[in-house]
C-alpha cells in the first residue's frame, strides 16, 4: 500500500557491486518505504539476485561504490547476521541444505536469536513446537518437516514453503523474496502467496524478485521495476508487469536506450 | 578458509598449564635396569617383573609400525623418562593427605577429588604422570564387591585377579607399543565387577601428564564377571609443552557371560600449536574380549587432542550372541594427525557389531578412519553395520577411510556406508541470514553430525564433549 507519509525503510544510492571482478550492479538507485510491495523484474543476468544477495551481505560479492541505508543505518557497516537481526530477511532462490541439523532446531535457534535481539521472550523446545506448528498451518505444511534435516531432500516447492515459514517466524521489516515462485506449481504458488499476504502490514515491506507476472496476480505490487545490466531502467505500477508479460523486455530496453541517447544529445546540444 | 571459520576452530587449549610440584623423575633411558627400577618402586611380585622383562625382550625384536597414515620424526626411546611421580607420603589414608597442589590441579581441571565436592554418582581414579594419586568412593564400591583402584594397588592387593587376566586380551607381543607398554607400564585403573553386580555408579579415570619429556604408560584392566555391568569413563589432559610426550597405553576389557562393559573416552591431550609444535603422541592399544555368551562391549570415544592419534579400540566377539560397538568422533585441527578406528573380530555364532565413526578435519590436519571387520568361519549368522562419515572444514584438511572387510562365513551380513561432507560458506551464510553467528552455526552443524555418537555418552560426558567440540573448533570456519 502506498502512503506518501510512510517512513523510508531502504534507500539505495549509486550501488555498484561485482563478483570475481565482474561488475554486476552499476549505479543502482532504489527506495522502499514501509508498507510497500515492490517487484523487481528483468531478464536473466540483469543482476536481480545479485542485488538481493548484496543487501543480505553475501561475502562472494564486493560492493565497490554506493550507499545503502536501512532505517537510516549504514547497512554495509553490519555483518550479515546483524542485518538479519536488524530485520532484513532474504528468502533464498536456492535454499541451502544442512544435513544432520533438524529443521526444528534450526528454526528455534534462529527464532530465539532474533527474539533475544528484540528483548523478547525466547521459547523452549516444547513452547516453540506449539508456536511453529501454528505458523505451519498458514502454509499448509506437514509437521514432519520439523524433524527432517534443514532442506535436505525437500522438493523445490517444499524448500520455498520452508523459506516463507522462516519469514513468518522472524517477522522481518524488509523481506526480499528471491524467485520464491520458481519451482512452485499453481496450488503451491497460491498457498505461499496467501502466506506472504498475511504477513504483510503497514510497518514492513516486501521486495519480490521474479521473472514472471503470475506471482503478481497473487501478491499485488505497488511498484514494478525493470532491471537491466545492473540498474533499474523503468519503474511503473502493477500494470507494467502485465505489459511485460505480453510484450517482453526488449521494448523497455529500447525505450531506455532512446531516452539515454536523447539525454546525451541534449547535453551535447 | 575464511576468517570466521578460522576463529571458530582455533580456540586456545585451556588445560595447558603445568603444576609446580616436586617430582621424583627417573633418569631418561630404557633398559632392563629401568624396568627393574619401576618394578622395585612399586614393590611388585617377581611374576610381574618377569612379565615386564619378557615384554621388553619381545619389544627389542619388533619394529615400529609404518602402516598408519601419520608422519613424525623417529622417536628416541632413550630420550624419555619412564617414571615420574609427585613426591608424597608413602601411604595415604585419606584424600586430605593428598598434596594440596595436586588437589588444586584437579579442581582446576574440573575433577574435584573430595567426595563431598565430586560429581554425584561417579567414582574417580586420578593418575598424575606415572602414579595414581587418589581414588574416590572406593569404600562405597567395596560394599557391593566392586574393586576400583589403581593398577599398582591391585597388583599388591589382588594379585590373583591381575595375574589371571593381565595380558590375556592384549598379549605382550601384540604390537610394538603394546609390548613397550607391557615392559614399562606405570599406573592405570583396575576395575573388577563380581558376578551379578551392576556397578552402582560410573567409574572414571582422569589421566594427567605433567612432566616434560616423560612418557605415560597407562595400563587399565576391567573385568565384568557373569551378569555384571559397568560404565567406565576416561578423561585426559596435558600441559602445553613444545616437545612431544608419548602416551602409550594398553587397556584390556574382559566380559564374561551376560556381562556388559561400556567404556567412554573424552581424549583432550594437548594437540600441539598451530604450527604442529609439541603435543602428545597417543599410541594406544585398547581391546575388549566379549568372552561369554550374550556379553556386550561398547566403546565410545571423542578424540579431540594429541598431535598424533593411533588408536583402534576393538572387540573380540568370542561368546555366542555377543555384541561389540564402536562409536567415535575424531576431531583434528591445525597439523594434527589421526589414524583411528576399530576392529571387530567375530568368532562366536550370531555375534553382532556396530561401528559409527565421525571424523571432522579442520586446518591442515589429516584424519583417517581405519577399521577391520573380520567374520571367522565359526561366526555363523554374524552381522556388522558400519557407517563412516567425514566432515571437512575449510579446504586444506584431509579425510580418508580405510575399511578392511574379511568375511569367511556365508551366513554373515556385513554393511558399510560412508559419506563425506563439508561445512561451506553457503551454509554459514544461510545461518547468518537468519541471525545466527558462525560460531553457533558451526556448533549446530557439528553437533548434528556427531549426534549418533554423543547419544551414547553418559549425560555429563555428552555435555562436556559438546562444549569441548565447540571450543576445539572455534575459529576454524570460514
Amino acid at each position: 500500500m502506498i502512503n506518501p507519509n510512510s517512513p523510508v525503510l531502504l534507500e539505495v544510492r549509486g550501488l555498484c557491486a561485482s563478483v570475481n571482478g565482474i561488475r554486476i550492479l552499476k549505479d543502482l538507485d532504489f527506495t522502499v518505504k514501509r508498507g510497500e510491495v515492490h517487484a523487481i523484474m528483468g531478464p536473466n543476468g540483469s543482476g536481480k539476485s545479485t542485488f538481493a544477495k548484496v543487501l543480505a551481505g553475501h561475502t562472494a560479492y564486493e560492493v565497490t561504490a554506493g550507499t545503502v541505508l536501512f532505517e537510516g543505518r549504514d547497512l554495509f557497516a553490519l555483518a550479515p547476521e546483524e542485518r538479519a537481526r536488524a530485520g532484513v530477511f532474504l528468502a533464498f532462490q536456492y535454499p541451502i541444505e544442512i544435513p544432520g541439523v533438524a529443521n526444528s532446531q534450526f528454526l528455534r535457534l534462529s527464532y530465539n536469536t532474533l527474539q533475544a535481539q528484540r528483548g523478547k521472550e525466547e521459547l523452549d523446545p516444547l513452547e516453540f513446537d506449539d508456536f511453529v506448528r501454528e505458523k505451519m498451518k498458514l502454509l499448509d505444511m506437514n509437521p514432519d518437516f520439523l524433524d527432517r534435516s534443514v532442506n535436505e531432500g525437500f522438493s523445490g516447492g517444499e524448500k520455498k514453503r520452508n523459506e516463507i515459514l522462516q519469514m513468518a517466524l522472524l517477522e522481518p521489516r524488509l523481506a526480499i523474496l528471491d524467485e520464491t515462485d520458481s519451482g512452485l506449481d499453481i496450488d503451491a504458488l497460491r498457498v505461499v502467496s496467501q502466506g506472504v499476504n498475511q504477513l504483510t502490514h503497514k510497518d514492513n515491506a516486501i521486495v519480490l524478485v521474479t521473472h514472471y507476472q503470475r506471482l503478481l496476480n497473487y501478491i499485488v505490487p505497488d511498484f514494478v521495476h525493470v532491471m537491466e545490466s545492473g540498474r533499474i531502467i523503468k519503474t511503473g505500477a502493477k500494470e507494467l508487469a502485465v505489459e511485460l508479460e505480453t510484450r517482453g523486455y526488449d521494448w523497455v530496453s529500447a525505450e531506455h536506450q532512446a531516452a539515454s541517447e536523447t539525454r546525451a544529445a541534449g547535453v551535447t546540444a | 578458509m575464511s576468517a570466521v571459520l578460522k576463529n571458530i576452530v582455533n580456540q586456545p587449549y585451556k588445560h595447558g598449564f603445568v603444576t609446580d610440584i616436586e617430582s621424583d623423575v627417573a633418569p631418561k633411558g630404557l633398559g632392563e635396569n629401568t624396568i627393574r627400577m619401576i618394578s622395585a618402586k612399586k614393590n611388585e611380585p617377581t611374576w610381574l617383573l618377569e612379565f615386564r622383562l619378557k615384554s621388553y625382550q619381545a619389544w627389542l625384536q619388533m619394529k615400529e609400525p609404518t602402516w598408519p597414515n601419520v608422519h613424525y620424526p623417529k622417536i628416541d626411546f632413550q630420550a624419555i623418562s619412564y617414571y615420574a611421580a609427585p613426591k608424597q607420603k608413602p601411604k595415604l589414608k585419606s584424600i586430605d593427605e593428598v598434596d594440596p597442589e595436586l588437589l588444586r590441579t584437579f579442581e582446576k581441571l574440573g575433577v574435584p577429588l573430595h567426595e563431598r565436592m565430586a560429581l554425584a554418582g561417579v567414582a574417580v581414579d586420578v593418575i598424575f604422570d606415572s602414579v595414581s594419586v587418589a581414588t574416590t568412593y572406593k569404600h562405597k564400591l567395596a560394599e557391593v564387591g566392586v574393586i576400583f583402584c589403581s593398577m599398582s594397588e591391585a597388583v599388591l592387593e589382588h594379585p590373583e585377579l591381575v595375574k589371571k587376566y593381565l595380558g590375556t586380551v592384549v598379549p605382550t607381543g601384540d604390537n610394538y607399543y603394546a609390548a613397550l607398554n607391557s615392559a614399562v607400564f606405570t599406573d592405570g585403573s583396575f576395575c573388577f565387577i563380581p558376578k551379578g553386580v551392576k556397578c552402582p555408579m560410573d567409574l572414571s579415570t582422569y589421566f594427567r601428564i605433567n612432566t616434560e619429556e616423560s612418557g605415560q604408560f597407562e595400563r587399565t584392566l576391567i573385568i565384568a564377571e557373569e551378569g555384571a555391568s559397568v560404565s567406565y569413563l576416561e578423561g585426559c589432559t596435558a600441559p602445553a609443552f613444545s616437545t612431544n610426550q608419548l602416551h602409550a597405553a594398553v587397556v584390556e576389557l574382559v566380559a564374561l557371560d551376560n556381562a556388559d562393559i561400556k567404556y567412554s573416552t573424552v581424549q583432550n591431550w594437548y594437540a600441539g600449536d598451530e604450527n604442529g609444535i609439541g603435543g602428545i603422541y597417543n599410541f594406544v592399544t585398547k581391546r575388549g574380549l566379549a568372552k561369554g555368551v550374550n556379553s556386550r562391549i561398547s566403546w565410545t570415544q571423542v578424540e579431540t587432542g594429541s598431535a598424533i592419534t593411533w588408536k583402534y579400540p576393538s572387540v573380540i566377539l568370542r561368546g555366542d550372541n555377543s555384541v561389540g560397538e564402536f562409536y567415535s568422533v575424531a576431531v583434528t585441527n591445525h597439523l594434527q594427525q589421526a589414524d583411528t578406528g576399530t576392529k571387530m573380530i567375530h568368532l562366536g555364532k550370531n555375534t553382532r557389531s556396530t561401528i559409527v565413526s565421525k571424523g571432522i578435519s579442520a586446518g591442515r590436519s589429516n584424519n583417517s578412519y581405519r577399521g577391520l571387520v573380520r567374520i571367522a568361519p565359526t561366526a555363523a549368522g554374524a552381522r556388522n553395520y558400519s557407517q563412516c562419515d567425514s566432515m571437512l572444514i575449510g579446504d586444506q584438511s584431509g579425510a580418508n577411510t580405510f575399511p578392511y572387510i574379511q568375511v569367511r562365513n556365508n551366513t554373515a551380513q556385513v554393511e558399510h556406508e560412508a559419506s563425506t561432507s563439508k561445512i561451506g560458506e553457503d551454509q554459514l551464510f544461510y545461518f547468518a541470514q537468519r541471525g545466527v553467528s558462525a560460531e553457533a552455526a558451526v556448533s549446530m552443524i557439528i553437533n548434528g553430525f556427531c549426534k549418533d555418537v554423543f547419544q551414547q555418552l553418559p549425560m555429563e560426558f555428552a555435555v562436556e564433549a559438546t562444549k569441548l567440540l565447540g571450543f576445539k573448533l572455534e575459529g576454524s570456519v570460514g
